[in-house]
């Protein structure tokens, strides 16, 4: 079983091979990403040294890992899911012996590492020499980094296919799939670390599930935590993971019993 | 004349379907309006940490992006080419496009447009008039003219280089993509181009022009004499670069052979 999968994600990590003006495009615009957010925040610390805590480097460090997390994090499984929904394709899609959100996972995954593999750690090490970042240079840091980079590639897909699955209920949701994308670069902390939002905004975004997008791995890559707080961010990860198949399931429950294909 | 009641019927068929998904209408305003208040956030957050940045006001800011708000709200009525690939040219529906007397670009825009999203502008125009009322801005008589302009000028950018995105589609019938990230970059133009570095401000400036549609014009009403020459440079820019996505979008029509079915 698992094997149907694998192939899955092996065919969408060639198909992105296929779309190559994407990924140069992809390159240009994530640079110019982080440049602006470097100099932006560059501009907020003026004269200080120190927001919160966090020095400039630091700072840097964490928009450029920010940035290059959600280029493995990002997919477009919301957008995927609404479209089948909308034409009727989903209808062939169930008659098919596997689970049809894995499947879609799974191609989100074949995606991630595609731009992992060629975009992200290459991008990263061409950002290290133009911008003064510090990346850790323990093995143990990165691997604490890549478990919680895995746990935020999920919690991401959960919060995508929640949005597409929403298609079911609402025909036309393609304003929805544009704010949900804006709502969750600003409160996964992609934008604004969440330790520098105003304190009543800091408690409530640490009940909400996007702080596992963004702000919780980049922050163990720029910021050198102590291993047990680490630990408590995977915690929070994982809860939220589990947490978030509920809402999927009851989704996906209701709606292929409220499907209607029109036409065919 | 004819195009004039062409954009009449098409927006009256428009109403009538927007009619019949109220709930659809309610949740692009709703969704508009999240969009615009992220962004407020941002600037209120980063204004908690620091008095100035560059030099300008957490007010300046704010009348910045209220500025750029109205030009984006005209784009984003009139200029929803997102999904014109899957829609026109995978689907085959520019076919039939073609084949009617009127120029397919103005079809495509009367069959895409979503007029409500104009009440960015309307948001946007509150959040000047709130942000010029606190620092105590004066009018002059000229400025609600230059003000038109400009928010023209700014708009035809916009759709200058995103028609010019979407003609790719003309040429090659694969994906791209890069609509929704030159999206992003887009946004860059609202804050104050001082902040970034030569390489960013000169991009922002003479390649992807996106500092026209915010910062320069609305720093023009600030008085800020810096970039005075640039912020009424804002309509010839945007003449250039409607006629440019224009010229290049009637080219790839003559290029186009249709993707098959």
């Amino acid at each position: 079983m698992l094997n149907t999968y694998m192939e899955l994600v092996r065919i969408r990590f060639l198909m992105m091979l296929a779309y190559r003006v994407k990924y140069y495009s992809g390159i240009i615009i994530y640079s110019l990403n982080i440049g602006v957010y470097y100099f932006l925040w560059m501009a907020i610390y003026g004269e200080n040294s120190s927001l919160n805590g966090t020095t400039p480097v630091q700072m840097a460090t964490y928009v450029a890992v920010a940035w290059m997390s959600r280029a493995f994090y990002f997919n477009n499984l919301d957008r995927e899911i609404a479209a089948e929904i909308r034409d009727g394709t989903v209808a062939i899609q169930l008659i098919r012996p596997y689970h049809y959100i894995l499947v879609k996972c799974f191609q989100g995954l074949g995606e991630g590492i595609f731009r992992l593999l060629l975009f992200s750690a290459p991008g990263l090490f061409l950002v290290s020499l133009v911008f003064p970042i510090q990346l850790p240079t323990g093995v143990e840091d990165w691997g604490w980094f890549v478990l919680s980079l895995v746990f935020a590639f999920v919690i991401n897909s959960q919060v995508n296919v929640i949005t597409g699955l929403m298609a079911f209920f609402i025909m036309n949701n393609t304003g929805l799939i544009r704010g949900k994308r804006v709502l969750v670069d600003l409160l996964s902390g992609l934008l604004i670390p969440i330790h520098l939002f105003p304190e009543w905004a800091g408690k409530i975004l640490a009940f909400l599930p996007f702080q596992g997008i963004s702000y919780m791995p980049s922050t163990i890559l720029s910021r050198g935590l102590p291993t047990s707080e680490i630990i408590q961010f995977l915690g929070i990860q994982m809860l939220w993971l589990i947490l978030l198949l509920i809402p999927i399931q009851l989704l996906w429950m209701t709606a292929r019993r409220r499907l209607i294909v029109q036409g065919g | 004349m004819f195009y004039v009641r062409l954009f009449f019927h098409y927006w009256m068929q428009y109403l009538k379907i927007r009619m019949e998904y109220r709930s659809d209408f309610f949740v692009q305003l709703v969704t508009d309006l999240m969009f615009q208040g992220v962004n407020l956030v941002f600037i209120i957050v980063v204004f908690s940490h620091t008095a100035d940045l560059s030099g300008w006001s957490r007010e300046e800011v704010i009348f910045i992006y209220g500025y750029f708000l109205v030009p984006f709200s005209l784009f984003a009525s009139f200029f929803n080419l997102w999904d014109f690939n899957e829609r026109y040219i995978i689907k085959g529906e520019l076919d039939r496009v073609l084949t009617r007397p009127a120029h397919s670009l103005f079809q495509v825009i009367l069959e895409t447009m979503t007029p409500e999203s104009l009440s960015g502008g309307i948001t946007g125009l509150l959040v000047m008039g709130w942000a010029g009322w606190k620092m105590g801005l004066e009018l002059s008589w000229y400025d609600p003219l230059l003000f038109i302009l400009f928010v023209l000028g700014g708009g035809a950018i916009y759709a200058g280089i995103y028609i010019l995105l979407t003609s790719i589609s003309l040429f090659s019938d694969s994906k791209t993509d890069i609509q929704p990230i030159m999206f992003n970059v887009g946004n860059y133009g609202r804050y104050p181009v001082d902040v970034y570095n030569k390489v960013i401000r000169t991009v922002l400036t003479w390649v992807i022009p996106f500092a026209f549609v915010g910062f320069y014009p609305a720093s023009f009403f600030l008085n800020e004499e810096r970039w005075m020459t640039l912020a009424l440079l804002t309509p010839v820019v945007g003449l250039v670069w409607l006629y440019l996505g224009i010229k290049v979008w009637n080219w790839g029509i003559r290029n186009y052979r249709g993707a098959g079915n």
